[in-house]
């Protein structure tokens, strides 16, 4: 009787993976290094300190820490909505959240473009107040926090619907109020789901392209984020510079991985119900 | 495990249904659902004829094919090699599996334009990997070979990880039936294994497909971006949006997402149907 496979084939099997991991995604991330440090250390340090990139990596931050937060409250309150209560429509209030995860990073872009933008919807009537939206910050804060709309919520909403309502009820009764309930037990209870949803959130937020790239206008040292000022730099042919600033990304996604296991291998039972991703 | 919840649960004592489901509708309309609604207000402004025209231009039908073809191709290699991955990861211990697993997910975090300029770096004529095929005839980097490349990169954690976990929960027993009842290895893994890895291996496949029909930032650098045979949907979208042809744009937009939006639905059905059959199964 065998139930298992002969250890040849086993062996050839681990190999197959291993060559076709290492293909797709270990030789990429090799190369962003490898690229970036081609003419030393100094050109590599002085494309990061360079004062567009300064200013990229400013943006960067800057955007991340509106986008972030903002999801992170909706993904709060959505997720107390929807796996506190029931109601009719449910599953299908959750496919509109995790409606962003269907649509390619330029339509997210170009949607506030025909919105706001001077031939949009809301056009004229912006530039007659002087507020300017597209090819500004504000654009690219609001196509980031499109993109990563679901991250919090999608990580929250299983987690909070296992859990179920015992415990919340039973400090209801003890007399605390419906805030002090969320604060001292709900939140508790999801915080490692939270940070982990965080985390894939800011990763993308950092990263995010097509978005972004579509609505900045790519005005160099005003509306130009890390990935943007990499496309710039390339097309411009200073390739190591390119690679110094796409290796700095790089990094964050690598901590942003090494982060993400970590909470999934210590606090992987408290993560979610529906298991991870 | 908390309680299998109660029969039907009374209507809830907690407080903030009103106020949390407020903010959420009010968020969600603004940020997602009226800025999507704009496309097709857009495209409806245009005429039924002129969106017709924009939507059937040679230029935007063959972007679109490219788009779709490429990210079906991809899809495919990653649905077979997921699907071994998935297979190694669960079943075998080799050293540094942990690494190896937590790697699956690099696509998901690498930003794709960084994704983008490796891979090019990687298959131009002077890389690491386009010196070692340009001998043999080979050119990946600059035609549309290069965008399945990228899309294979950003698809594989789609795959792996939708396989994965409904592999964990498989139960061995059936294969230990299957054995004892005489089956061949091959037999069991076809007729017992492959059955109830279909619904998840078919979800992850449409997600990476999903995913490849709207991916920009990986493959932009490699593709080379000649009209008609390596130029993507969503290139195109930028390029009518830099000649000002918003209604050029907007057709496109408006067609990808009427396709991306079927393509949910089948997901949704496919995850439907997937826990199903865990609910058999486990």
């Amino acid at each position: 009787m065998q139930i298992d496979e002969s250890r040849a084939v086993k062996a050839a099997l681990i190999a197959t993976s291993f060559l076709f991991l290492g293909l797709v995604l270990i030789l990429p991330l090799a190369s962003v290094f490898t690229e970036a440090f081609r003419r030393g250390a100094e050109p590599f340090f002085a494309a990061l300190i360079e004062r567009d990139a300064l200013s990229a990596i400013y943006l960067t931050l800057f955007v991340a820490a509106i986008a972030v937060p903002a999801n992170l409250v909706f993904g709060l309150v959505a997720s107390w909505a929807i796996a506190k209560f029931e109601f009719p429509g449910k599953s299908f209030l959750v496919t509109l959240i995790d409606l962003p995860f269907s649509v390619s990073p330029v339509i997210s872009g170009l949607v506030y473009i025909l919105l706001f933008g001077s031939y949009g919807l809301f056009g004229p009537w912006l530039i007659e107040n002087g507020i300017q939206i597209v090819f500004a910050v504000p654009g690219i804060v609001l196509a980031t926090i499109f993109v990563t709309f679901p991250f919090v919520a999608r990580q929250l909403i299983p987690l909070m619907e296992q859990q179920g309502t015992g415990d919340e009820e039973a400090a209801l009764s003890l007399g605390a109020s419906g805030f002090q309930t969320f604060r001292k037990v709900t939140l508790p209870n999801v915080k490692w789901a939270l940070l982990y949803g965080v985390l894939l959130c800011n990763a993308r937020a950092m990263g995010e392209f097509g978005a972004v790239s579509v609505i900045s206008g790519h005005i160099r040292g005003k509306t130009n984020t890390m990935p943007l000022h990499v496309e710039i730099l390339y097309n411009e042919y200073n390739f190591v510079a390119a690679f110094a600033v796409a290796s700095l990304l790089a990094f964050l996604a690598l901590v942003t991985l090494v982060l993400k296991s970590l909470l999934e291998w210590r606090y992987g039972g408290e993560l979610a119900a529906s298991g991870r991703h | 495990m908390t309680v299998l919840s109660l029969p039907k649960r009374s209507p809830s004592v907690l407080p903030g249904f009103g106020l949390t489901m407020g903010l959420t509708l009010t968020w969600l309309s603004l940020i997602i659902l009226i800025p999507l609604a704009g496309v097709f207000i857009k495209s409806a402004g245009l005429g039924w004829d002129a969106f017709l025209a924009l939507a059937t231009d040679a230029r935007t039908v063959a972007a679109l094919k490219l788009s779709f073809g490429a990210a079906l191709a991809a899809a495919a290699i990653n649905a077979v090699f997921g699907l071994l991955v998935a297979w190694v990861l669960v079943r075998y211990d080799f050293p540094g599996r942990r690494i190896v697993d937590a790697a699956i997910d690099l696509p998901f975090a690498l930003p794709t334009a960084v994704a983008g300029l490796a891979l090019t770096a990687l298959y131009a004529p002077n890389g690491w990997i386009g010196s070692l095929i340009e001998p043999l005839g080979l050119k990946i980097a600059y035609t549309s070979a290069g965008v399945v490349v990228a899309l294979v990169f950003i698809g594989l954690p789609f795959v792996v990880r939708t396989v994965q976990p409904v592999l964990a929960d498989f139960d061995k027993e059936l294969e230990e039936a299957a054995a004892t009842l005489g089956a061949t290895r091959f037999q069991t893994i076809s007729r017992i294994v492959f059955p109830a890895l279909m619904p998840p291996l078919l979800t992850g496949f449409a997600l990476a497909f999903a995913r490849g029909v709207g991916e920009y930032g990986s493959i932009i650098f490699i593709a080379g971006n000649i009209p008609y045979r390596s130029e993507i949907a969503p290139l195109l979208i930028v390029i009518r949006l830099e000649e000002f042809n918003y209604a050029g744009a907007t057709a496109i937009a408006a067609v990808m997402l009427v396709i991306s939006f079927a393509l949910l639905l089948v997901i949704n059905l496919l995850q439907a149907w997937n826990r199903r059959r865990i609910g058999f199964t486990g």
